[in-house]
């Protein structure tokens, strides 16, 4: 038996495609990704129509969408996050059916309690062998954890693996296994390297970026979570990078032995892991080369599925687990709810990914954003778009100072205790307009072009179209 | 105020805003790109009223492509922008 066939429309024609069906894709190739624009081209040319396309996230190398929709190849998309560049066309109401967004841990939550059943699903791999057990730590593509495809490739219907390094069988270390997969592909390039992982993830220079980690970092240890058995989560902005050295600096000072970072894992977990300051590190995308060489190497690295990371319906998942969380916001309003997928026009600029799973499961939410970008405050009356709710993010911490969520009295009481500037969310808004001047409101149209589906399932907030 | 030389002041980095002047046969001529414009277009051409007031420009075509300035960054260059037109500094 051999599973390879020898074009991604072999395998679309013997996995029975048919107008109308759900099919779907993973990111972890993130701006790097050329699998998605390979497969939907196909499907383009062979004349299907009415798809709905399922995947993890799109980015703005995935610009041909617009022409599929456009084209009505595709006609339903459900994302977890969009770049702006597929963004923009769908703020201005190319799709009739508006966009459903999800989290990461909603997206698998619902493909496997069969609210949206996959029928093909298309898995890029950066190594496979013949009968697709495949992995993304090996080969020129490297990228990795494979975390958000375990799902794709364990409840579709027929599951097709894409790769471009086609090893020996058995490929021992494999991420997914071969039970899955119905076909193999192999093909010359699954993707770009520059657009897959960064060669480096920096932190900030910026006196600003600075000073803000340095306040967060000061928050952590002020809430009394920062002890043996402490775990953590932030991304690969610059000052989120900044706060993940200063901890480490503090926890190898005062010999604090951590459980677990999780992520989005980039050089700087990696150094804590190596430094002691972590038992594991839990990851279900790695960000950075550095990250794809810890993950293949060292065991205590460990992949993780979108699931396991975060799904509300598993019988338990990792966030729930997690002391510390930071994340960043395009808007947070005065009630603490936080924007993070259109910018401050109404365009579709990014999306949830695990921001409202992540929120809901820490102990500690922190926001870490600069109080004004460009004329722009973080704070306003009422976000744009409500992406992860306010009654799960416990505090705000720009450079003009620190907003506890009045719902945290107790954690209030710890940062004045330790002489941080805490001030009220209100008056961070008055200190922003009073640099910026008061914006005047932005008007959008009366067409809803993605729902925003909350990890329990509820539509939270609709996104209408830009005018 | 006599704008006898096109001159610039500014970048194009975020925060800031470009300005460009140039000499103009028959009044004020103001052209505003904003990456804010929906929120702060109207306070731009005041502001950029104003400073050509304060100045005592009545010809002059005016640029600006602006990235996201507070307001006294937008005088600043503004006024930058004049004092170089008229060959009051290079």
């Amino acid at each position: 038996m051999n599973k390879v066939v020898k074009s991604i429309k072999e395998a679309i024609t013997l996995c029975g495609l048919k107008d109308g069906m759900r099919i779907s894709f993973h990111h972890h190739l993130r701006n790097g990704d050329h699998v998605i624009n390979m497969v939907m081209e196909e499907i383009a040319n062979m004349g299907y129509r009415d798809l709905t396309v399922n995947a993890s996230s799109v980015f703005d190398i995935h610009a041909p969408l617009i022409t599929h929709i456009k084209n009505n190849v595709v006609t339903g998309l459900e994302v977890n996050y969009m770049g702006a560049a597929v963004g923009r066309e769908v703020s201005s109401g190319i799709m009739q059916k508006p966009v459903d967004f999800r989290s990461h841990g909603g997206r698998p939550s619902d493909i496997e309690n069969g609210k949206t059943p996959i029928d093909i699903a298309f898995i890029a791999a950066p190594s496979s062998d013949n009968m697709g057990n495949c992995s993304g730590k090996y080969g020129k593509s490297a990228c990795g954890s494979l975390g958000y495809a375990f799902v794709d490739a364990m409840n579709a219907k027929k599951v097709v693996v894409i790769t471009d390094n086609l090893v020996e069988y058995p490929l021992y270390d494999f991420s997914i296994q071969e039970t899955y997969v119905d076909y193999v592909v192999c093909v010359d390039k699954i993707g770009d390297p520059t657009g897959i992982v960064s060669g480096t993830t920096k932190i900030t220079r910026d006196p600003v970026g600075l000073m803000m980690a340095s306040y967060a970092t000061k928050v952590i240890q002020s809430s009394g979570l920062l002890k043996d058995g402490f775990s953590f989560q932030t991304g690969a902005g610059g000052a989120s990078l900044a706060v993940a050295k200063y901890l480490k600096d503090i926890m190898l000072k005062e010999n604090i032995k951590g459980s677990f970072g999780m992520g989005g894992i980039t050089s700087y977990l990696v150094d804590m892991l190596e430094a002691g300051c972590f038992e594991t590190l839990m990851d279900v995308q790695c960000f950075d080369l550095r990250a794809v060489q810890s993950i293949r190497d060292n065991p205590r690295h460990r992949e993780v599925t979108a699931s396991h990371y975060a799904s509300p319906s598993a019988k338990s998942a990792i966030v729930d687990n997690l002391d510390v969380v930071i994340l960043g916001a395009t808007q947070i309003d005065t009630d603490f709810n936080v924007n993070v997928h259109t910018d401050s026009n109404g365009f579709i600029m990014g999306g949830s990914g695990g921001h409202s799973d992540t929120a809901a499961g820490a102990k500690l939410t922190m926001i870490v954003a600069p109080l004004t970008r460009a004329r722009l405050s973080i704070v306003v009356d009422k976000v744009l778009c409500v992406s992860t709710p306010g009654n799960t993010v416990d505090v705000l911490v720009t450079q003009r100072g620190i907003a506890v969520n009045p719902r945290r009295g107790d954690l209030k009481e710890r940062l004045l205790a330790s002489g941080l500037p805490v001030v009220d969310i209100h008056d961070l808004k008055r200190i922003a307009d009073g640099i910026t001047g008061v914006p005047k409101e932005v008007k959008l149209g009366s067409k809803t072009v993605a729902n925003v589906i909350y990890r329990d399932g509820t539509v939270i907030d609709k996104i209408k179209n830009t005018l | 105020m006599e704008i006898k030389k096109k001159a610039t002041a500014g970048t194009l980095e975020s925060s800031d805003i470009f300005v460009q002047v140039e000499p103009n046969d028959n009044g004020i001529e103001i052209n505003i790109t904003s990456i804010v414009y929906n929120q702060f277009g109207e306070d731009i051409e005041r502001t950029v009223r104003e400073v050509l007031s304060e100045f005592g420009v009545n010809s002059v075509k005016i640029q600006l492509k602006d990235r996201g300035a507070v307001e006294c960054a937008i005088r600043a260059r503004i006024e930058t922008a004049l004092k170089r037109a008229e060959g009051m500094e290079d």
